[in-house]
């Protein structure tokens, strides 16, 4: 009973918020927390891949662009074709999982810092291919991209008309999709595959020894963290209805690495607070040029500078407070500690003998 | 022959500015085992701190390699007390934190650097000021400016000092001891906290020079310049087994030259379809492909996970 009421509470709050928002900061705000969803499911794909499984990738922005794409192809008066939402959104998903694979295959025997350049690589490739595949064909529009992608339909509702809706529309969307994709990480962190994934986290060999085939595994979790970022790839499409390789910068992959780790890695209630957090703290810092304004009466700091200013000065002191991240996992917040005293302990003895 | 040659030229220049960063991440990445995220950045203040020095004597009529160095003499001490505090502040405080959590500081610093550098020096690209006659020798078909020319022979210099430090003198040993196992380091006496300092700081100088180059070669300074620069110089850092010196050596070079060769021949190897804009995806796809068969980099030794 207490569960259920909790439960509607929740629902409530989240039915409402779009609403609330938009009568208090305007639509632009509604956008930005349609952003934010977008960025939850993205951070909680990366989190498989980083959280539960411990490899460090810094090309995640590469499978979030694939699935745009597909969508963007399969979807525009660029070729012509306008499939549904409905068969896209899997073949991005799938086509993503397929680029994952071919990402980790080479990439198995590789560890931390050397796996992380390698997808950081992969990324930029993937990026620098999207820019350039206009000549000899035209494929992905170079450059400019693709637009007049069409926007998502139910049948013969679209959630682009009326236009004054379309914010809110996309809100509910991504809201069933984010909750969709925490259930699933939810449910995969606690499965037999989360098990294994977490062993490899923490000794590989040990895994290995235990009968986990370490492989596919680790396979399982690139091609599943990335069809993730390839289904909210296509979300983004058919959300925005334009896209250019701009959107698919290394900053990005390092923003939605910054998500994950900021908020808690391998917890999922940290990962999506960290994901909210870190989309709409920039946004909200936009607000420095009026205060500014209000405060000397002129301005004195460029205000995009000095908002991009605070957001590094609030990456380094989160970090520097919180070293496991905001809301870190109950689990590994007591094995920090315990490892924090003894680390503590240990350099009280040797770092600073007789200092 | 003469392309080839060229493009041989070219990407010796560049591998040299590629091989001087590299050393900085790999001299950090050795010790402490940290992706030192803010290192382009650094290369960016010594390249915006160079440039402003020479635009200020510019019209002074001295000769240009006189304001050059000027230029890095201050650009030098800048950069080894922003490298300093940057290990002080961001990193220092995380030295047993989980992996991840300086990697974040890190990203922080570089936006920050960035931004501040963009408060100073504005967001406009600056221009290096003409303080090098336009003079090239010819080598055998190719030629070679005065400033490439500088370049080749100081980054040569400067990477066999470093190579005599760490090999031959007391502190090279101390911070050789460090990187193999700061615990017992400590027992032998070594202050690690103060070799880890003057790690930060030497990579923080050859990033001031490194940052001189490239200003000075390309005639142009940003705010961001940092950024590309810092991943190219951590890929070649990679490539060559990242903390080891020499590996950073050769990988930079290696990069340098597979980028140049990459501009110029990419376009007739592939009948017209892949042009010179492909050129940092080769880069990658070599990586990509000497990691597959050498998972620790071309030097780097197979070594166990990190405890």
């Amino acid at each position: 009973m207490k569960k259920t009421l909790k439960f509607a509470a929740y629902a409530a709050i989240l039915a409402i918020l779009p609403f609330a928002t938009g009568l208090a900061f305007g639509k632009t705000w509604v956008r930005i927390l349609d952003f934010a969803l977008l960025y939850v499911m993205l951070a909680l794909g990366l989190n498989i891949v980083v959280g539960f499984a411990g490899l460090l990738d810094l090309g995640y922005v590469a499978f979030f662009a694939v699935g745009a794409y597909c969508y963007a192809l399969l979807a525009s008066p660029h070729f012509g074709l306008h499939l549904p939402f409905w068969i896209i959104l899997p073949i991005g998903a799938f086509a993503a999982g397929i680029f994952g694979m071919l990402l980790g295959a080479p990439t198995l025997r590789l560890r931390g810092d050397y796996l992380a350049i390698v997808t950081l690589g992969f990324g930029e490739i993937i990026r620098i291919f999207l820019n350039n595949l206009d000549t000899p064909y035209n494929i992905t529009g170079g450059p400019q991209g693709i637009d007049l992608i069409d926007p998502i339909r139910l049948g013969s509702f679209s959630l682009n008309q009326p236009t004054s809706h379309t914010v809110y529309s996309y809100y509910f969307l991504f809201l069933l999709f984010a909750l969709a994709t925490a259930f699933v990480s939810m449910r995969l962190q606690h499965s037999r595959i989360g098990r294994a994934w977490a062993a490899i986290r923490e000794d590989e060999i040990a895994a290995e020894a235990m009968g986990i085939n370490t492989r596919n595994i680790k396979l399982l979790a690139f091609a599943m963290g990335a069809s993730f970022g390839g289904l909210s790839g296509g979300l983004f499409a058919g959300f925005e209805g334009f896209v250019s390789p701009e959107s698919f910068t290394l900053t990005e992959s390092i923003m939605i690495l910054s998500m994950v780790v900021l908020g808690g890695m391998g917890h999922i209630r940290g990962v999506i607070f960290g994901a909210i957090l870190l989309s709409i703290l920039p946004e909200a810092l936009r607000y420095v040029g009026p205060l500014e304004q209000s405060l000397f009466g002129r301005i004195v700091v460029d205000p995009s500078s000095l908002r991009m200013l605070l957001f590094g000065l609030s990456l380094i002191l989160v970090m520097l407070l919180r070293p496991a991240g905001l809301w870190p996992s109950p689990a590994r917040k007591r094995e920090l500690l315990a490892h924090g005293e003894t680390a503590k302990h240990e350099n009280a003895n040797i770092y600073d003998a007789g200092r | 022959m003469d392309t080839f040659l060229q493009q041989l030229i070219n990407g010796i220049v560049l591998g040299s500015i590629y091989s001087l960063v590299a050393l900085g991440y790999t001299l950090v990445y050795g010790i402490m085992g940290l992706i030192n995220f803010a290192h382009g950045d650094i290369v960016m203040v010594g390249a915006m701190v160079t440039l402003t020095v020479a635009r200020l004597l510019a019209d002074s009529g001295l000769p240009g390699p006189v304001i050059l160095g000027i230029g890095v003499l201050t650009a030098i001490p800048a950069c080894m007390a922003v490298g300093y505090l940057v290990e002080r502040i961001a990193y220092r405080p995380l030295r047993n934190a989980p992996r991840l959590a300086p990697l974040i500081t890190a990203i922080g610093v570089s936006i920050l650097l960035q931004n501040l550098a963009m408060m100073i020096w504005g967001r406009e690209y600056l221009s290096f000021p003409q303080i090098f006659p336009a003079q090239t020798m010819a080598v055998g078909g190719a030629s070679i400016s005065t400033i490439q020319f500088l370049i080749i022979v100081s980054s040569a210099i400067m990477m066999a000092g470093l190579s005599r430090l760490i090999r031959k003198t007391r502190l090279g040993n101390a911070m050789r001891a460090t990187a193999q196992n700061p615990e017992i380091a400590t027992l032998m006496g070594v202050h690690v906290n103060t070799i880890i300092s003057i790690t930060f700081v030497l990579g923080s100088a050859l990033a001031a020079v490194a940052g001189m180059m490239v200003s000075a070669y390309y005639g142009i300074a940003h705010y961001d310049m940092g950024f590309i620069l810092g991943l190219k110089a951590f890929t070649a850092a990679v490539l060559g087994g990242i903390g080891n010196i020499e590996g950073a050596m050769l990988g930079g070079l290696l990069l340098g030259i597979i980028e140049s060769m990459g501009a110029g021949y990419l376009g007739t190897l592939t009948g017209g379809v892949m042009g010179s804009n492909y050129q940092d995806a080769f880069a990658f796809f070599v990586l990509i492909l000497v990691l597959v068969f050498r998972p620790s980099g071309l030097l780097g030794e197979r070594v166990g996970e990190r405890p």
